[in-house]
């Protein structure tokens, strides 16, 4: 009896994980499903149809998309080496020193993270605008560190308080100077960490909509602004729409299943150790 | 290091921490400061200019105090507005929390092969652009071409209108938020859900507690922390939510969907009264400041007490 109502409750428990995988993964199954099909098998045929690459052909040779992908690289790689750059130090002292007004200064940053998107952006456009850095790879770069430096400066901070002082100290007796330590010592250890949040910030950065919509868009068209425009021109060629949006989906999915281990963490700026 | 450094300068010069110690961390935190900072100009600006009437349009400006507050809190366009962010933001986080927790609780207690793929494979939504995600949810509820309409009319139900009528829009909106962010949710109840002490249990066991009383007196305030987590990081994010909603139907149909966001942006970009267009977010600034003030107190309040448990 007992063994028969627990092999049941598996069962249960199996079909409700069913249910929802089926919900969260059938739209990137059909996405591609949608992506190798021809325009006109779209309307006439479900899952039983000849594949062709087409769509892909037109999206990526054929229209701006690379274009619009190497913009997407630049402004979201940009962003995170100046991050990493600036905000690896940050996270140093920031778990290493005692000084004042310290936790303010954190807290100060990570309120950055929390801050309404439209907030930052209705000023910054008067900004840009006067610099001359409206709808430039600088100007993107500078407001994509709203996402980024948060994120870096949270994550790498606490994987800085995982290491014992006394392997600094130890170093310091064995006639090594800061610099040394630093990178020789205190990088190499945090490595994993520094790498899994750096690409956490670059997949954030990647998928930004609301910054580059509103600050940029007419030379500079990260992916996200481009796909709605080829939504809006086009609608009927669902197929290249769906090649689109894999395309734009699959970095972030790669360096996701990367960073496996540490995304937890990442996710939650060091507040879950997963 | 500085501690180091400290100590032996310590002895010579008597308790006189050399300026150049004392100044080294706020040195090393300046750049990211200084990047940070620069933009937050725009805050302090922002709330300048909800006094004025600046638009894009004029090439002068004049201060008009309050006159577009008042104006703003006294129309049924802004507490419309306020109601949809509340709205949509309360129940897209309550939705995805409960949703999420229960996946994780499944995830957790079956742990087999398919448990374990299902780890992996569950977080892809959450890498997925939530402006892509939208045109792939679009597609599929597309009345044309889209699968959902297919796999409805088996159930005699025909032309469901999801974003494209005012009773449904929202919910519309709020399916693919769930669809997008609840992930999130399950990776920090499931990292919470691990990470649970052996021993409470063991004892629970043989004072022969039921799995009822054990949820409740031992998994749930053990895993509070992670839950507020959850809750701050989602909450913050769905009461701005921008993308999805503008991806779906720029805020239509008519103003069904026009959360505060939306109508900020509506104001400032599409009408040119940037004046005009700060109060909104302004205020959704301050509602956002004061919900997450209470919560990170709370988390921490539920830290102490799981932190108590697992003795």
């Amino acid at each position: 009896m007992n063994t028969a109502s627990k092999r049941l409750g598996r069962i249960v428990q199996n079909g409700l994980l069913v249910i929802y995988a089926i919900f969260a993964l059938f739209p990137l199954i059909w996405m591609l499903i949608l992506s190798v099909k021809s325009d006109a098998e779209i309307y006439t045929t479900t899952f039983i149809f000849s594949p062709t690459l087409d769509n892909y052909r037109i999206v990526l040779f054929e229209s701006d998309y690379v274009r619009y992908m190497i913009d997407s690289l630049i402004v979201s790689g940009g962003a995170v080496i100046v991050s990493v750059i600036a905000g690896v130090p940050a996270a140093y002292a920031l778990a290493r020193y005692n000084f004042k007004k310290k936790e303010d200064i954190a807290f100060q940053i990570l309120s950055f993270k929390f801050a309404p998107e439209i907030l930052v952006v209705l000023p910054l456009f008067m900004i840009f605008q006067k610099l001359h850095i409206y709808d430039s790879y600088f100007g993107l770069i500078w407001v994509y560190q709203l996402i980024s430096m948060p994120l870096l400066i949270w994550v790498v901070r606490g994987y800085f308080e995982d290491i014992s002082v006394e392997i600094e100290y130890a170093a310091q007796v064995d006639g090594y100077n800061w610099y040394q330590i630093f990178f020789k010592n205190l990088i190499p250890l945090i490595k994993p960490g520094l790498v899994s949040a750096a690409l956490l910030a670059f997949i954030f950065a990647w998928n930004s909509f609301t910054f580059p919509l509103m600050l940029a868009g007419t030379k500079i068209q990260p992916i996200t602004v481009a796909i709605t425009k080829f939504l809006g021109t086009d609608s009927a060629h669902y197929g290249q729409l769906a090649v689109a949006a894999t395309v734009s989906a699959l970095p972030a999915i790669i360096f996701a299943l990367c960073i496996q281990k540490h995304l937890v963490r990442g996710l939650s700026f060091g507040a879950v150790k997963g | 290091m500085n501690e180091q450094k400290t100590n032996s300068t310590a002895t010579e010069e008597l308790n006189v921490v050399p300026f150049k110690t004392r100044m080294l961390p706020y040195l090393i935190v300046a750049p990211a400061l200084i990047i940070t900072i620069g933009i937050m100009i725009p805050f302090v600006m922002a709330i300048f200019f909800s006094l004025t009437n600046y638009s894009f349009r004029m090439p002068t400006y004049k201060i008009v105090w309050f006159r577009n507050w008042i104006e703003i809190l006294s129309s049924a366009t802004f507490w419309k507005a306020a109601w949809v962010t509340i709205r949509y933001g309360f129940i897209s986080t309550a939705v995805e929390m409960l949703l999420g927790m229960g996946v994780a609780i499944l995830l957790n207690n079956l742990n087999n092969k398919f448990s374990k793929i299902m780890r992996v494979a569950l977080i892809f939504p959450l890498m997925v652009a939530p402006i892509t995600a939208t045109i792939v949810w679009q597609l599929m509820l597309n009345n044309s071409v889209g699968i959902v309409e297919k796999f409805l009319n088996i159930f005699g139900v025909y032309n469901f209108p999801w974003s494209a009528s005012p009773s449904t829009a929202m919910l519309t909106a709020i399916m693919i938020d769930v669809w997008v962010n609840t992930s999130f949710c399950m990776l920090l109840v499931l990292a919470g859900l691990q990470s649970l002490p052996k021993s409470p249990f063991e004892s629970a066991k043989i004072d022969g507690g039921s799995t009822m009383f054990n949820f409740r007196n031992l998994t749930l305030p053990m895993l509070k922390p992670s839950l507020y987590i959850a809750l701050l990081f989602r909450l913050m994010a769905a009461l701005q939510e921008y993308a999805i909603i503008f991806g779906l139907t720029k805020g239509g149909p008519g103003d069904t969907l026009m959360n505060l966001s939306l109508t900020s942006y509506q104001n400032g970009f599409q009408f040119q009264k940037f004046g005009f267009a700060l109060p909104y977010i302004l205020v959704l600034w301050m509602f956002i400041n004061i919900i997450a003030k209470q919560i990170v107190k709370r988390q921490r309040a539920a830290q102490r007490q799981a932190a108590g448990l697992e003795e």
